[in-house]
């Protein structure tokens, strides 16, 4: 009886953890989709991780920065994992100031590896009075920075639709059904064939969705497959030891009574 | 602390014992005569004391790369998390620790209230525990506030302000803790070296904790005072030993399934937005395990008294000893008290359920129900209850619980002899 009890309580304790993670502003239910990265042996598929960087870099980027990416993570395993030469490529197609040099002269230079990520504006203030008021916000973590998480970007990229009737929006608002409020400065940013992938994808905006999705989860938890991978293997041996544990500890209380 | 003197074999071991009894130490803690019956709610002060440990290991890595700058501290934690090897083992481990930990307490005061370990003579261990779980609570706050996320920010913001209730020196004492006029990078400097300093005070608390635990011994599942070493105990090492190496492997297993599937499951998304002290989140709110006191702060319109109800609710559980007047310790002879008691149970985590609800409309008048509720438990029930109460008749010993005619023990005990005879 006792027992019951308390596995009714784990229940109820459970049930409250997961609701309060989820709690109070309702939204529609996101939009499904199939993402490889959830599971015991979640992995990203590399090649949307590809195209899901030419999205960003095509798209995203011209307002949205990622400060905390570094042109050499783009090469790096786990990741969207371009050869050596493709990232260095990609990087070169980038400027970055730096120095002084020696006679004390900023200069310009192509990006390498080591480089971060360049960002569309030199600070939040010009970042904002470009974009009417509103912090385009940078994308590095946003993933695990929005609840709902990819699910919720996903959705939020395909969200937009005309303001049902008799909501008002003003200049420069957009209005999506996903976001907090229904109201967003950012247009619609992906459409059909906006962009031409060079892998030949078929670039619809459910696609594009998908895969600049997919990069954000990556760079928010570039070390997702390594942790799922460890993941795995930890708990096995733990499994393991538990049963070993559990045997020695039988035996050993076997010399009492009552047993364990 | 040991009734029987030791005398190590080695004569090395003898003469060092002489001028260190760390041998004494360790013979006491070898030999240390444990009640046979205690259940798996008692390996959990196990499962905390590895918890501190984790906590410290992993916090004193973390340290070694983190940055306790305003400007850096959000950009240090992603340099931990992308760029340090294992960096993000090492943070999901100590932030999901920390509601690991927390987990673990809850089970361990609980299961205190169910058998009644609070009372005489373990009174003492009970008041240190409460002392631990205060500083638990105050280390826990801090190292939320160190990745200068919004939450943390809004957080911070919201519990400092707390102060700025108490009459006359309110004000001046919150500037005080903030280091300035708003939570800045002072405050962040400061709570960084207090999240360092308390778990070694934690430390040094445990390390009473269980000195004083050692005094009278283990209260057990029957609660009753037994010989020791008797036919009731068994030696510490090894069959209380390898019983919390089990539970504790168990413990592990869910940690891990935490840290490595869900490890941001337990946080709020928000704490990934960079602390903007322009920009006020929706809802804050606080970590799961500070939800039911958040709950009873925010039930009381006066913001001075809202704070006085939140600390009464954990000062009070020091007075416990006291309030309950049942010379029974456990639940399992009080038929009333065990009603109650998962009465309070239900309502504490109703309260945690509430607490993460917007105080307004209905969730504000259960939470306030609550609340009253939470108080009357300790301020009428219990005392009530000790002199009301008709508890049911006590074993002599662990070994012969059927004297006392309880009809389970009896079932269980003829189970235990056929399963013998089958053999």
């Amino acid at each position: 009886m006792r027992k019951l009890k308390n596995i009714f309580f784990v229940l109820i304790f459970s049930v409250i953890i997961l609701n309060s993670s989820n709690s109070a502003e309702k939204s529609p239910p996101f939009l499904e989709t199939k993402w490889t990265f959830k599971g015991l042996f979640g992995k990203f598929d590399r090649a949307s991780l590809q195209r899901g960087y030419q999205v960003y870099t095509e798209v995203c980027a011209s307002c949205h920065s990622m400060k905390y990416l570094t042109y050499r993570n783009l090469a790096e395993k786990g990741g969207p994992e371009f050869s050596e030469a493709e990232a260095k490529a990609i990087a070169a197609s980038f400027e970055v100031t730096d120095g002084p040099d020696s006679t004390g002269e900023m200069f310009v230079r192509p990006a390498k590896l080591s480089d971060k990520f360049v960002m569309p504006y030199a600070n939040k203030q010009e970042a904002k009075a470009a974009n009417g008021g509103a912090y385009p916000p940078d994308m590095s973590v946003l993933v695990k920075a929005r609840k709902g998480g990819a699910d919720y970007i996903y959705s939020l990229l395909l969200g937009y639709s005309e303001p049902p009737e008799g909501v008002e929006l003003d200049d420069g608002v957009y209005y999506n059904k996903y976001m907090y409020g229904n109201k967003i400065k950012m247009p619609a940013p992906l459409s059909d064939d906006l962009i031409e992938y060079t892998d030949g994808t078929k670039a619809t905006a459910e696609q594009m969705s998908k895969d600049v999705t997919n990069f954000l989860m990556w760079s928010a938890e570039p070390h997702l497959e390594q942790r799922h991978k460890t993941g795995f293997r930890v708990i096995a041996y733990l499994i393991i030891l538990t049963v070993l544990v559990y045997f020695t500890m039988k035996k050993i209380w076997s010399r009492v009574e009552p047993k364990v | 602390m040991s009734d029987h003197e030791y005398t190590p074999s080695s004569k090395f071991g003898k003469w060092f014992n002489d001028r260190l009894p760390l041998l004494t130490l360790a013979n006491h803690l070898t030999d240390y005569p444990t009640p046979k019956n205690l259940n798996y709610w008692w390996t959990f002060g196990g499962i905390l004391t590895f918890c501190l440990i984790t906590q410290i290991v992993t916090g004193l890595v973390l340290a070694m790369h983190y940055i306790a700058h305003a400007d850096m501290a959000f950009s240090s934690v992603e340099h931990i998390m992308r760029d340090v090897n294992y960096g993000w083992l090492l943070r999901y481990v100590h932030a999901n620790g920390a509601s690991m930990f927390f987990l673990a307490v809850y089970i361990h005061i609980f299961r205190s209230l169910f058998y009644g370990s609070y009372k005489s003579p373990r009174e003492i261990i009970w008041i240190l525990g409460i002392i631990i779980y205060l500083l638990m609570m105050a280390a826990a706050f801090m190292g939320y506030v160190l990745p200068w996320g919004q939450m943390s920010f809004w957080g911070a913001t919201v519990i400092t302000n707390l102060f700025s209730a108490i009459p006359l020196v309110g004000e001046s004492i919150t500037t005080w803790l903030w280091g300035g006029y708003s939570v800045d990078n002072p405050t962040l400097t400061r709570f960084f070296t207090l999240h360092y300093l308390i778990p070694f005070l934690i430390l040094g608390l445990v390390v009473l904790h269980i000195w004083a635990l050692h005094v009278p011994g283990n209260n057990n599942p029957v609660g009753i005072d037994i010989k020791k070493p008797s036919k009731d105990t068994v030696p510490f090492h090894p069959y209380i030993v390898i019983k919390d190496a089990f539970a504790l492997l168990m413990f592990c297993i869910v940690f891990a399934l935490f840290v490595f599937y869900q490890p941001n499951i337990l946080g709020h998304a928000d704490n990934y937005i960079e602390a903007d002290p322009l920009v006020t989140p929706a809802h804050i709110v606080p970590e799961w395990y500070l939800l039911p006191f958040y709950a009873i702060l925010r039930s009381v319109p006066d913001k001075l008294m809202g704070v006085v109800a939140m600390l009464s609710a954990i000062l009070i559980l020091a007075a416990l000893p006291w309030l309950d007047t049942s010379k029974v310790r456990s639940a399992v002879f009080r038929p009333l008290f065990r009603q109650f008691y998962w009465i309070l149970v239900a309502d504490v985590l109703i309260l945690g359920y509430v607490g993460a609800m917007p105080a307004e409309g209905l969730y504000l008048l259960i939470a306030r129900v609550a609340t009253a509720y939470y108080f009357a438990h300790f301020l009428i029930i219990l005392p009530v209850l000790g002199w009301k109460e008709k508890t049911t008749p006590l074993p002599l010993s662990i070994t012969e619980p059927v004297l006392g005619g309880s009809p389970n023990l009896a079932a269980a005990r003829s189970d235990e002899k056929i399963e013998k005879t089958t053999k």
